[in-house]
C-alpha cells in the first residue's frame, strides 16, 4: 500500500532556513512540506509552529483556508475533475458522479480505502477548449467521456 | 502586428531563429496542448528529424491561441515556405514530415508564407485567410507560438527588451506620462487607468515600494494570462521592470495561481534568463535602477485575485480582503506603497514601449485604447484565445472568429467576466466590447473570458453554478457575502429541484441586491451579477421553472422527474 512519510525535524528546520524565519515564508514552507509528505501531517505542523514561533492555531487557519492544503493523506493518484464554467456546460458534473460511483466513494469520502485514488473538484485549469477536463496527477485529459474515464482508471490501477 | 509585419520582423530575426539550420520546426506546447500529447509529438518530431537527417532546429513554442486545432506544428524553410499543420496526432508526424520534405503540401492546414515550391500550395489557404486568425489584431499574442518562450535571444531578436531600454532612457515622470497618454486601462477587470494608478504609487512618499503582477487568473473560462506567460513570459517581465522603474520600486512579485504551475515555471525560468542578461538585477543598462522579481505560487483561493487579499496571501496570512482606503498605492504590501497590475496590463506596457505611443493608440474604442485578449469557450465551434481591439462587437468575436455555435444549435447567451460577470442575450451581440458598454448591460469586462451557452444549456442551472462557485469561494469574513450568497444558493437549489415559487424569484432578486450593495470586496459585490442579469434577460426561463415546472433545456433532472410524478 502507498505510504506517506513525515519530515524530520532537521528537514523542517532546513526549510525555515531556506525561506527565512518570517511569517511571509509560512505558506511556502507549508507547500514544501505538503510536496514531500503528500499532505500536512499534524506532527510536522507542530514542529513548524515551535520552530517558526507562530501558534499552531494560526497555521491550522491557513491550512484550512487554501484549497491546496490537506490535513489527511492523499491517495497515490489524485484525480481532479474540473468544475469550471466551460466544463460545467459540457457535462463535467456527470464525469464527477460517474468517477465517484466507479471508485465507490460515498458521502464526504474523497479517498479510496486502498489509498490508491483521491478525487477532488478543481477550479478551472484553463484548458477550457477541451472541456470537460480532468487531471490525474500531472496529466491532463480532455474531451472526457465515461468510456474514456474507465480506460484511464485502468491505466492507473 | 499585422501578418505582413510579422513576416518582415521574422526575416530580420532569422539568423537567431534558424541558428545555422536550413529549417525551423516548431511545436506548440502549453497546458492545453499537453493534454493532447504535444510533448510526445515534440519528441517524436525531434526523433524523426534526426532519423531523416533533416537540417532543422526543432523548437518548443507556446500555443498560438487556436486551441481548437491543437496540436499545431509549423515547418519553416529559410526564405521558403512556411506551412502549418493542425489537429496533429502522434502517428501523423512521420507522414507530415514526409509530405513536406518530398515537396508536397498534403496535410497542410494553412501557410504563413508560400514559395511556390510545394505541390498544391495554391489550394491551401494563407493563415490570414482563416477567420479565427485573420480577424485578430495580435499584439500581446504576436510572438506567442512563434518564439521559444525559454530562449531570451529569440525574444531579443524581435526587439524584446528594447522597450525597457527606451523607458530607462526617460525619466520616470516621462514614462508615466506616456502610459497616461496611451489610455491603457487595467486588463484585470475593473479597467482603472493604468497611468493614473502608477502616478499614485510614484507620488507616495516612501523609500520602499513594491510592484505585484497579479497572475492569479482565477475566473473559470479565462486563460489568456496562462497563454501569454507560457508563450512569451519575457513580455511580462519587461513590462514589470518598466512599471518598477516608473513608480520607483526595487522589488517585484508575480503571484501565480496554484492551478497553473507551468505558468509559474516558465516565468521563473524567464526571470533567471533576464537576470543573466542584465535586464534584472543591479544597475540595469548601466543606470542607477536596480530591480528584481520573485515568483510566488498561490496556495489556491479564488479571492486572492482581489488585490488586498492577494497582498495578505504574500504576507503569509489567510487571503482576506480588507476595506479600502487605504489603497495599496499608499499602504500596500508589508504596509508599503504597492502597485498591482494584471499580467495582460504589463504585457501591454512592454508592447507600448517597444512600439511607441502612436502605434499603441491606433486601435481601440474612444475611452479604451489598445487590444484585449478574449478566451472563447463553452458551446462554440472554435474555442481558443483571440486578441481584438477594444470596442469590437461581441458578434465578431463569437461568430466570425469563434465560428458560432456548433452542431446546428442555437445561440442563447454569452457569459462574460467569469463568476462576477453577467449573461448577455443575443439582443446585445452588436454592442461593443469595452468597459462602459458591458457595465451598462449589467456585466463586466472582467478578465475577458467568454463562455458561450446554447439551447442545450439551462440558464437557471448556469446561474446556480456560478453561485456554487462564489459561495464556496467567499472568504467568510463579511456577512452579506457569506450568508447572502448561501441564502441565494438555497433558493436556486429549490428552483432547479422543482420546489420554487414565484415569491422565490422576488426573494432572490432582493438578496442579490443586498449582497451587491453591502459586501466588503469585489467578490461579493459582483457575485450577484450572473443572477441579476439572468433574471433580467431570461426571466421567462425562471418563471417556467417555478410556475410550470419546466426546464426547456432538459437539464434540471429533479424538476423534470418531480413534474412527471403523480401529485399526492
Amino acid at each position: 500500500m502507498w505510504r506517506l512519510k513525515l519530515l524530520t525535524e532537521e528537514e523542517i528546520v532546513s526549510l525555515i532556513e531556506k525561506y527565512g524565519n518570517k511569517k511571509s515564508s509560512l505558506i511556502r514552507i507549508m507547500q514544501e512540506i505538503q510536496k514531500k509528505a503528500g499532505y500536512l501531517p499534524k506532527e510536522d505542523l507542530s514542529v513548524l509552529s515551535q520552530q517558526i514561533n507562530i501558534p499552531l492555531s494560526k497555521i491550522y487557519g491557513i491550512a484550512t483556508f487554501y484549497h491546496q492544503f490537506r490535513l489527511k493523506p492523499f491517495g497515490k493518484h489524485t484525480i481532479q475533475v474540473c468544475f469550471g464554467t466551460a466544463c460545467h456546460v459540457k457535462g463535467g458534473d456527470e464525469i464527477w458522479d460517474f468517477l465517484r460511483e466507479k471508485l465507490r466513494l460515498i458521502g464526504s469520502e474523497d479517498t479510496t480505502n486502498d489509498l490508491l485514488f483521491t478525487v477532488q473538484k478543481a477550479r478551472c485549469f484553463g484548458a477550457c477548449s477541451m472541456a470537460p477536463v480532468m487531471k490525474v496527477d500531472n496529466d491532463i485529459y480532455g474531451n472526457m467521456t465515461k468510456e474514456k474515464l474507465e480506460e484511464i482508471l485502468k491505466k492507473y490501477s | 502586428m499585422s501578418e505582413e509585419k510579422l513576416l518582415q520582423e521574422f526575416k530580420k530575426a532569422e539568423n537567431v531563429l534558424f541558428n545555422g539550420h536550413e529549417y525551423r520546426i516548431t511545436v506548440g506546447v502549453s497546458t492545453c496542448s499537453l493534454a493532447k500529447g504535444a510533448d510526445k509529438i515534440l519528441e517524436k518530431t525531434k526523433e524523426e528529424v534526426a532519423k531523416r537527417g533533416i537540417n532543422a532546429s526543432v523548437v518548443r513554442v507556446g500555443c498560438n491561441g487556436m486551441c481548437y486545432s491543437e496540436v499545431n506544428l509549423e515547418i519553416i524553410k529559410r526564405d521558403g515556405s512556411w506551412a502549418i499543420y493542425s489537429y496533429l496526432t502522434f502517428d501523423k508526424v512521420p507522414d507530415v514530415l514526409e509530405a513536406f520534405f518530398s515537396g508536397s503540401s498534403k496535410y497542410a492546414f494553412a501557410f504563413r508564407r508560400k514559395s511556390g515550391t510545394l505541390k498544391g500550395e495554391e489550394q491551401v489557404p494563407y493563415l490570414n485567410e482563416i477567420p479565427f486568425y485573420g480577424k485578430q489584431t495580435r499584439r500581446i499574442l504576436e510572438l506567442v507560438g512563434i518564439i521559444d518562450p525559454l530562449n531570451i535571444e529569440e525574444y531579443e531578436a524581435f526587439g524584446g527588451y528594447n522597450g525597457l531600454r527606451s523607458a530607462l532612457s526617460k525619466t520616470p515622470e516621462e514614462v508615466i506620462d506616456i502610459v497616461k497618454k496611451s489610455m491603457l486601462r487595467g486588463r484585470g477587470g475593473a479597467g482603472f487607468p493604468t497611468g493614473l494608478k502608477w502616478s499614485f504609487v510614484k507620488n507616495a512618499a516612501e523609500d520602499v515600494k513594491y510592484v505585484i503582477c497579479n497572475a492569479d487568473e482565477g475566473d473559470p473560462g479565462a486563460f489568456m494570462n496562462r497563454l501569454t506567460a507560457e508563450g512569451n513570459p519575457h513580455s511580462i517581465i519587461e513590462g514589470h521592470a518598466i512599471a518598477g522603474y516608473a513608480v520607483g520600486a526595487t522589488k517585484g512579485y508575480i503571484f501565480v495561481r496554484a492551478e497553473k504551475p507551468l505558468m509559474a515555471e516558465m516565468l521563473s525560468k524567464a526571470i533567471e534568463q533576464a537576470r543573466s542578461k542584465g535586464y534584472l538585477g543591479k544597475n540595469i543598462f548601466g543606470t542607477s535602477f536596480s530591480y528584481d522579481i520573485e515568483v510566488i505560487l498561490s496556495a489556491g483561493a479564488f479571492v486572492c485575485g482581489e488585490e488586498t487579499a492577494l497582498m495578505a496571501a504574500i504576507e503569509g496570512n489567510r487571503a482576506m480582503p480588507r476595506p479600502r482606503p487605504p489603497y495599496p498605492a499608499t499602504k500596500g504590501l508589508f504596509g508599503k506603497p504597492t502597485l498591482i497590475n494584471n499580467v495582460e496590463t504589463l504585457a501591454h506596457v512592454s508592447y507600448l514601449f517597444r512600439n511607441g505611443l502612436t502605434n499603441f493608440v491606433s486601435v481601440g474604442s474612444e475611452k479604451s485604447k489598445g487590444t484585449k485578449v478574449f478566451c472563447l469557450a463553452g458551446n462554440i465551434q472554435h474555442p481558443g484565445a483571440a486578441e481584438v481591439p477594444l470596442g469590437t462587437p461581441l458578434r465578431t468575436l463569437i461568430f466570425d472568429i469563434g465560428g458560432g455555435v456548433p452542431k446546428g444549435r442555437h445561440f442563447k447567451a454569452v457569459q462574460t467576466g467569469g463568476p462576477s460577470g453577467g449573461c448577455i442575450p443575443e439582443t446585445y451581440l452588436d454592442y461593443a466590447l469595452d468597459y462602459e458598454t458591458l457595465a451598462s448591460i449589467g456585466s463586466i469586462m472582467g478578465s475577458g473570458g467568454l463562455v458561450v451557452l446554447d439551447n442545450t444549456s439551462c440558464i437557471v442551472d448556469v446561474a446556480r453554478y456560478f453561485l456554487t462557485f462564489t459561495s464556496a469561494e467567499s472568504c467568510g469574513q463579511c456577512v452579506p457575502c457569506r450568508i447572502g450568497l448561501r441564502k441565494m444558493l438555497e433558493i436556486m437549489d429549490k428552483i432547479v429541484q422543482g420546489d420554487g415559487t414565484e415569491n422565490d424569484l422576488f426573494l432572490l432578486e432582493s438578496w442579490a441586491r443586498k449582497v451587491a450593495d453591502s459586501s466588503l470586496c469585489a467578490l461579493g459585490q459582483t457575485a450577484p451579477n450572473p443572477i441579476l442579469t439572468t433574471l433580467k434577460y431570461f426571466r421567462a426561463e425562471y418563471e417556467e421553472h417555478v410556475r410550470d415546472k419546466k426546464c426547456r433545456a432538459n437539464r434540471c433532472l429533479k424538476l423534470i422527474l418531480k413534474a412527471k410524478l403523480p401529485k399526492a
